[in-house]
This record gives structure tokens, C-alpha cells and sequence, in this order.
């Protein structure tokens, strides 16, 4: 059953140019790959880590403003996108630093205020990010001479960092290190005084997050080939947390489920309704009343549910 | 020799005077007890012997070693382990997953983010024998939120015993448990080999004494008496403080 579905899917996604109707939604396919990346990216923290970050729109950005800013300078695209990942792990570096002082609220306050500063300088010092005008990147890499101009071109490259998210994701998920993760999560005390050392696991788990933020922001740096102060903001941050935590925090497939919901509403839905945002509202509304363990878990629970009830309809008569 | 050791530890909590100038010796392989009322600072000489708390003075040594400003994560590799009072364990977890993760609290696996887990055929082994030691090994797969009270006090156990501590911290093991259970636990402890020394904090003296040698009792923080079982338990402070007669 399972390999089977994994099998549509990847059939799924690699024939989706094909059957999707028009480079409008093999875009929207993009956006939502990336989007999902960047969601995975923080699930690691927020689901698995159980430390809600409020400012990763500063390392996605961070990644998008250093490769744009890199390659607007003179610099290679490889060494671009280099330099804008290394970039990011430092700055994920140095959130851990300042932030990891901290768990819970006060740690989800610390990042708010870090992407903040961050959502700042890309806002105001114009002399470095050219401000609100942002930063125009003339063309998307070729890696291996490829061309990625087309839509469908760009989609594939997406997916192939998109499934290296998932695996690396899954393995990391199996692990002993994200085992470990796990447990100072749900018992940090007794973590400790099993042998672990809390603080650097967390420190690398934000380094984890922040590097897969780095690949998102990179990602849609290449995709809008146009980088703004935009990306920062404190409710690009918000969006990408409603999107693991809708889809289901601390699973593999809820932060892609989160992703292609919120992608399709801003994208789709807002091209029919003008109030797509009370749309949206609605809809998290109703999964946090419905499924508040997120959109994947939750459907799996009922699936289960109806298949029980469907299982056992003679108890269900003779009451 | 002597395996852990106590000296002089002190812990106020702001005008609570929680450690009063606690000493005390425990010899390698020695079944110690500690009681005391509640509140007479049990637990918080545990926290302040893992290290989960820092004494205001005085210092900690483990098997002739000043562990004093060693962190709390350190002193699990250098031999010690404990359970806890309030049970602590990962509920969404499985029991076999519970004693790996005690298991690979003290194996350098434990930063690997590549091999499965699960495919860790040693450690799997190791976690199942552990299991096997307090009788729960044909619910290794269970979810632990689906276990008694009765077997998650021997979950704690398994794991402090699956990292073979040179020294062993017990807070009250026997806490509320049914007779059979308290029992079955007490084997348990009895058949721990003498290279694992055992203190103890249990209020169940009926069990407790049939398992310790020496005994010390806590009062407002202080030690008042110690000596072995019989010299405690006739003490006539011993009495007033704590029998209650």
C-alpha cells in the first residue's frame, strides 16, 4: 500500500507539466515545492524539536537577498548560491546563539525579534539591499549547462531538490540524532541526565532547519529572480509556521500538505475570490476545531475511524 | 573504596535551607537508604548529586573523582544514573524505544542523523535484554502511554540499569505501587549485582529495609542519624523524626 502510493506520487509529480493545464500552474506547482521545502525546513524545529520559531522569513531571506546581492556583484552562480547557504548557516548560528537562551515562548520571542532586525536592515539599509526596490537577479543558474528558463525546466530542478528535502527529512526523522531531538523535546531533564547534551543538539537542529530555509530562500530567489523586503516580513514567517502546524507538525508529509493548501488559496482561490485571506481563516478555523493535531494526522484518524465503523456495522444494529 | 560521596552540601532555595551541610559516604557496592519526612531534602540531594542542581557550597565526588562542576550530562558518562520520583519517560514512544534512548544517551551514535534507528541491531539488543531484566520484554513494542503505572516504574528502571552505572540513584521506586508490584520491583533490585552501588529514597520501610544496609536519615535538610539498618531504625530520634511512634 505504501510503496504503491509513494509510486503514484513521484509518477504524479514527474509527469505534472504534462497533464496540469498551462505554465500558470506548473509555477504554482514550483511555489508550492519550495514553499514546502522551507515548511520542512522548520517542521525540524517546530515539530521535532518542539521549538516554534517566529523568524525563519529572516534566514529564507537571508539566502535570497545573499545570492541575488552576490550574483548582482559580479560573483559566479555557484559561488552565489555557496556563499548565500554559508551565509545563512551563520546566521542560523547565530539565532541558535542568542535564541537557544531560551525555550518556548521566550524562544519564539527571541526569533521574532532576530527576523525582525533582519526584515529591517533588507528594509533599510538601502545602501546594502537597495530597499524597497529590492534586488533584480538576471538569470536563474544553468547547473550541469541545463537551462532552467522554462517553467516546466524550473519545475523539474525544484523537484529534484524538493525529493532530496523529503529523503534527507526521512532519514534524518529515523535516525539516532533525530531521535535524540525528539526526546529533548518531550523530556529535557531527563535527556541530560541520560547523557545528552541538550543545548548542542538543539543548536544543530536550528543549523539543520536553517540550511534547508537557505535551499527554500535560494530556490525562490531563482523562481522570482526578484528579491524584496517582502520575503522577510514577520507574516512571511507566520505563513510557513501555519503550514506545519495545519498540515501536521512533527510529520514528514503535513509541512507538503500545509504548503500546497496555503500556496493554492493565495494563488488559485484569490483569482476567484477577492477575500481569499477570510477563506483561508476559515479554513484553519475548521482544521484546528476538526483535526487540531494538523491536516495529515487528523485525515489519517478519521480514515481509520470510518473504516472501523464501516468494519463493525453489526455492533452498531444491535445497539 | 568509597563510590560516591557527599561534602558539606549546602542548597537554599532564597530563605529554605534545603541541603544543610549534608556529608555523607557511600562504599562501592553498598545499598544505602535515605529517609525522611517530606520535605526533609531526599530529592533534592539527588539533584544536587546528578548535578540538575548546584550546591551553594560544598562538593560532590564520584569514585574518588570531584564531579562538583561537572554538568549533569558528564556524570551520566562517568557512572551514574538515577530514576525519578515523578516518572519520566516518552509517552508517545515504545518501551524498547525508551531504553534506547538510555542506551544512546552514552554511545556517540547518538549525533548520527544518517542510519535508521531502528536498524541498530546492537543497540536493539542491549534495550530488549535490559527489558528482560524487569520482565517486560514481550511488551517491547507497546506504546509506553499504553503501559500501567506499575510497569513505567520499571521502564525507569530498566534504563538507569541498561547504562550500567557504577552508582545508581533510586527516588522512591516502590511509589505507588500494589503489593505484588512492590515486590516483583524489590527482586528486581536484589538481583542488581554488587558492581552497581544502590542509594535509595523510599518511605515504603517495610520493603525498604529488607533492602538496605545502611540508612540515613534527613531532617530539615540535615543528616540526624546514621548507621546501619538496625542502629537507625532503634535511634530514638529516628522515632520522633520519622516512625512517628
Amino acid at each position: 500500500m505504501k510503496p504503491a502510493a509513494l509510486a503514484l506520487a513521484g509518477v504524479a509529480l514527474l509527469t505534472l507539466p504534462y497533464w496540469i493545464g498551462g505554465p500558470y500552474y506548473v509555477n504554482i506547482a514550483s511555489q508550492i515545492l519550495i514553499w514546502a521545502v522551507f515548511a520542512l525546513g522548520l517542521n525540524v524545529l517546530v515539530g521535532y524539536g518542539g521549538l516554534v520559531s517566529l523568524g525563519h522569513a529572516g534566514l529564507f531571506g537571508t539566502a535570497a537577498y545573499a545570492a541575488a546581492w552576490l550574483v548582482a556583484a559580479g560573483a559566479g552562480q555557484l559561488a552565489a548560491a555557496t556563499g548565500a547557504i554559508g551565509l545563512t548557516l551563520l546566521m542560523s548560528a547565530l539565532f541558535a546563539v542568542l535564541a537557544l537562551r531560551a525555550t518556548g515562548i521566550g524562544f519564539l520571542m527571541i526569533t521574532l525579534a532576530l527576523g525582525q532586525i533582519l526584515w529591517g536592515i533588507a528594509y533599510r539599509w538601502i545602501s546594502l539591499t537597495n530597499g524597497d526596490n529590492g534586488i533584480n537577479l538576471s538569470a536563474r543558474p544553468m547547473p550541469l549547462g541545463l537551462s532552467l528558463a522554462s517553467p516546466a525546466a524550473f519545475y523539474f530542478a525544484t523537484l529534484v531538490i524538493f525529493a532530496l528535502a523529503v529523503g534527507m527529512m526521512a532519514c534524518f526523522v529515523a535516525s539516532p540524532f533525530g531521535a535524540s531531538l525528539r526526546g529533548t523535546r518531550d523530556q529535557p531533564r531527563r535527556m541530560s541526565a541520560l547523557g545528552y547534551d541538550v543545548w548542542l543538539i538543539r543548536f544543530l537542529a536550528v543549523l539543520f532547519s536553517g540550511f534547508w530555509t537557505g535551499i527554500a530562500g535560494l530556490l525562490f530567489c531563482y523562481y522570482d529572480q526578484f528579491v524584496s523586503p517582502h520575503l522577510l516580513t514577520l507574516s512571511s514567517s507566520a505563513e510557513v509556521l501555519l503550514m506545519v502546524i495545519s498540515g501536521g507538525s512533527g510529520t514528514l508529509l503535513g509541512p507538503i500538505a500545509g504548503a500546497a493548501l496555503v500556496v493554492a488559496m493565495k494563488t488559485i482561490a484569490s483569482a476567484y475570490i477577492e477575500r481569499w485571506n477570510l477563506v483561508l481563516g476559515a479554513i484553519f478555523v475548521a482544521i484546528i476545531v476538526l483535526m487540531p493535531e494538523g491536516l495529515v494526522p487528523g485525515s489519517r484518524r478519521l480514515w481509520r475511524w470510518a473504516l472501523q465503523r464501516r468494519g463493525t456495522p453489526a455492533e452498531g444494529v444491535a445497539r | 573504596m568509597i563510590a560516591l560521596e557527599a561534602r558539606a552540601l549546602s542548597k537554599s532555595f532564597g530563605g529554605l535551607r534545603v541541603s544543610a551541610d549534608v556529608s555523607l559516604a557511600v562504599e562501592a557496592g553498598e545499598r544505602r537508604l535515605i529517609i525522611g519526612p517530606n520535605g526533609a531534602g531526599k530529592t533534592t540531594l539527588f539533584n544536587l548529586i546528578t548535578g540538575e542542581l548546584r550546591p551553594d557550597s560544598g562538593s560532590v565526588h564520584l569514585l574518588g573523582r570531584d564531579i562538583t562542576s561537572v554538568p549533569s550530562r558528564r556524570r551520566a558518562h562517568l557512572g551514574l544514573a538515577r530514576t525519578y520520583q515523578i516518572i519520566t519517560l516518552f509517552p508517545r514512544d515504545t518501551l524498547l524505544h525508551n531504553v534506547m534512548l538510555a542506551l544512546l544517551g552514552l554511545s556517540p551514535l547518538r549525533w548520527n542523523p544518517v542510519v535508521e534507528l531502528a536498524s541498530c541491531s546492537a543497540l536493539r539488543q542491549r534495550a530488549l535484554d535490559a527489558l528482560a531484566r524487569v520482565g517486560l520484554e514481550g511488551s517491547a513494542d507497546q506504546p509506553l502511554a499504553e503501559t500501567t503505572y506499575g510497569e513505567r516504574r520499571r521502564v525507569e528502571i530498566a534504563m538507569a540499569l541498561a547504562q550500567r552505572p557504577a552508582v545508581l540513584l533510586l527516588d522512591e521506586p516502590f511509589a505507588g505501587l500494589s503489593i505484588p508490584e512492590r515486590q516483583q520491583v524489590l527482586n528486581l533490585l536484589l538481583a542488581i549485582p554488587r558492581d552497581t552501588t544502590i542509594v535509595m529514597i523510599e518511605h515504603d520501610m517495610d520493603v525498604a529495609l529488607e533492602f538496605a544496609e545502611r540508612i540515613t536519615l534527613l531532617h530539615f535538610g540535615a543528616v540526624i542519624v546514621e548507621g546501619t539498618r538496625r542502629d537507625v531504625v532503634d535511634d530514638p530520634r529516628t522515632r520522633e523524626v520519622y516512625l512517628g511512634a
